[in-house]
């Protein structure tokens, strides 16, 4: 996919999620509210409106042919990229969707040895220390110091005699 | 002027508390890093750590964010000129002659040099700033509903006028931040409001640190990723030799590019105060304005000492500059200062001009620290030149999951709520996807700050007018702000019309 059509394929889904706004928006009163002023939806609204007539002009430049991007034949998001940055967020999204399951520190060494291992082909040592020490700091930094309780999931269970060492 | 001097010393007596002092120390330290290393600027590192400072009071936190945010102007300079890779978008004018000067084996003047004019520039700066914000202060507590909206009207302006991305880009940037500011409940009739795809999560709003942490942090790493597989360089690190010798004998140098800092220092301020320019365009003019008025201009681009001078000064005095209209109107000047403003309605302070009044020792106390944050960065810069050169050496692939880990956790700590972590990671991916096609993300992290504050001054005002929309151009202040705002709306337009106008006539 050329970074021309990218643009237009941006515009469109901008444009019907600009839509989808203003729909939600006129839940709400969106015109003026006798002795309360403008309705609760008006903002958002209008706002909205203002999106989507963003996007008309986005789409109007594109035809044309106006712009860097408008114009370019370059291709949006080249092979390699693709790899590089998926691996990235895939593994991003894996582990927050593991927060739920196996906790935070089951998913976050998980991600630390994929990162520092798998992409960034760091010794098995090295990345293994890793993955185990900032855990340690983040549970010290936030659960202890902060007092942020981070979610566990089915590890909730071990963490209940660290509780009543530390809180 | 006395007055003002012993609401500053008073601001001092908070500054030299032990805490507070350390909490400078440290995010100067921590903004010098975040500062050098590429992809990551005082905006990402703010918005990275703001979810950390719930640890402190609010003065303490925002004097250790604002130390941050002085930390990465300075250390900026480093990357770009030991490593030719601007380390903030602030530094790119640095890299111009600070790298022809590394590569002749003069890194550590330009380091001394870049080092020295960012603390000219930040001092000067921070002088100014004291002496205006009082009184500008003091005209905005006649400030009402109108005249907020008028205000924040010309920060969103000045993008659409000034910024020099795309306008139509620009003008949907900021609508979806206020759009998304105004998700979770209507706050006049209290009806739950742009509850989006029925998701309870959305019934609490859509937090802006969500936005900011997802667009500075996830997208920015992305970008950075996607930048360092197409071969960001580490083999390219200049060496630098730092002796007690050489270091006096650039200081000697740098006393003839005086002239170019302190202009540096002037253009920075002022035009760190308007919202779309902040310190990035502040240094690239600084730069040009510098090799104007040099006696060699053909020397900038080969290595002019003056030409890494004048942007750094600049850069510096911009990120004070922008928090002028954060502190005594409630408009943030820069994507940093929005962060920072966020965080002050997080602390339970009402930003706008009567902080001065309410809140007199946090805003001095901020002020103060200024100074103080001037004076560590330079000290910390000059000593542990050589130690932040090594930590350059850092492979990404070490720094980038500890940062994804920090944004993770980061999205979830203010509102413990896993809805907002996935939220996080939307905007990350989608303002990427966004970024590679030049949609500027900065309006809408700026919007979804000040749309709180701006959707209750428009319907206050509309009330008070009945509907009528000329309330905002009947009044004293509000008139003036509004026409320039809508000047500035129309710039563009008028830019256009006035090429074309010029092709004709040719």
């Amino acid at each position: 996919m050329t970074v021309r059509t990218a643009e237009l394929l941006m515009a469109i889904m901008m444009g019907i999620f600009s839509i989808y706004l203003m729909y939600k928006s006129a839940e709400l009163p969106i015109g003026w509210v006798e002795d309360e002023g403008p309705g609760g939806g008006a903002w958002p609204f209008w706002l909205s409106g203002i999106m989507l007539i963003s996007c008309f002009g986005i789409i109007y430049n594109w035809y044309r042919k106006k712009g860097r991007i408008a114009s370019s034949k370059k291709i949006y998001i080249q092979s390699h990229v693709l790899t590089e940055v998926g691996a990235v967020a895939a593994s991003l999204i894996i582990t927050v969707a593991l927060f739920s399951f196996i906790g935070i520190y089951g998913a976050l060494p998980l991600f630390l040895l994929f990162y520092l291992r798998v992409l960034g082909k760091h010794p098995w040592f090295f990345s293994i220390t890793f993955a185990i020490v900032t855990p340690i700091i983040i549970f010290y930094f936030f659960e202890i110091t902060l007092k942020i309780i981070l979610p566990k999931g089915i590890t909730e269970p071990l963490f209940i005699p660290l509780y009543k060492m530390f809180l | 002027m006395l007055e003002i001097l012993g609401l500053l010393a008073d601001g001092f007596t908070v500054v030299f508390e032990l805490q507070n002092l350390l909490l400078i120390i440290g995010g100067c330290a921590l903004g010098l890093f975040i500062g050098a290393m590429p992809g990551l600027g005082s905006v990402n590192g703010v918005a990275i750590l703001l979810p950390l400072t719930f640890l402190v009071p609010p003065t303490g936190a925002i004097i250790f964010l604002a130390a941050i945010y002085y930390g990465a102007m300075y250390g900026g300079a480093i990357s770009s000129i030991m490593l030719g890779i601007p380390g903030a978008s602030t530094a790119v004018a640095t890299t111009f002659d600070g790298r022809p000067l590394a590569k002749k084996g003069l890194a550590d003047l330009a380091l001394t040099g870049a080092a020295f004019a960012s603390f000219i520039g930040g001092t000067i700066a921070v002088i100014l700033f004291t002496f205006f914000a009082p009184p500008l202060a003091h005209v905005a507590l006649v400030f009402g509903a109108p005249e907020e909206f008028a205000l924040m009207m010309l920060a969103f302006a000045t993008f659409v006028g000034l910024g020099n991305d795309d306008i139509f880009k620009t003008l949907f940037s900021i609508c979806i931040g206020l759009v998304l500011s105004a998700v979770g409940f209507d706050i006049i009739s209290g009806e739950p409001r742009l509850v989006l795809w029925d998701i309870v999560g959305f019934m609490h709003g859509v937090n802006f640190l969500v936005l900011a942490i997802g667009i500075y942090g996830i997208g920015e790493m992305l970008w950075t990723v996607e930048e360092h597989c197409l071969g960001g360089g580490k083999s390219m690190l200049s060496d630098a030799t730092v002796t007690v010798k050489r270091t006096l004998n650039n200081i000697k140098l740098l006393a003839k590019t005086w002239k170019a800092t302190i202009t540096g220092s002037l253009l920075g301020y002022f035009v760190g105060i308007l919202p779309a320019a902040g310190a990035t365009p502040g240094s690239l003019m600084a730069y040009g304005i510098a090799k104007q008025m040099s006696k060699e201009p053909e020397k900038f681009g080969d290595g002019a000492l003056e030409g890494v001078c004048a942007p750094e000064a600049a850069n510096n005095a911009a990120s004070t500059g922008s928090m002028l209209p954060m502190l005594t109107l409630g408009i943030p000047g820069s994507p940093t200062t929005a962060i920072l403003l966020g965080g002050m309605v997080i602390w339970g302070l009402e930003p706008g001009p009567r902080l001065f009044v309410d809140h007199g020792d946090f805003v001095w106390g901020l002020i103060a620290s200024l100074y103080a944050a001037n004076v560590f960065a330079l000290l910390i810069n000059i000593a542990f030149i050589p130690v932040f050169i090594k930590i350059l050496k850092t492979p990404f692939t070490i720094l980038a999951p500890v940062i994804f880990v920090l944004c993770l956790i980061g999205g979830y700590a203010p509102t413990q709520d896993m809805h907002d972590v996935w939220l996080m990671l939307a905007f990350g991916i989608v303002g990427y996807l966004m970024r590679k096609l030049d949609y500027p993300l900065a309006p809408a992290v700026l919007a979804i700050v000040l749309g709180p504050l701006a959707e209750p001054a428009l319907r206050q005002s509309l009330i008070i007018s009945d509907g009528s929309f000329s309330i905002f151009f009947d009044r004293t202040y509000s008139g003036p702000i509004i026409v320039v705002a809508i000047v500035l709306l129309f710039l563009p337009l008028f830019k256009i019309g006035y090429n074309k106008y010029r092709s004709l006539k040719a």
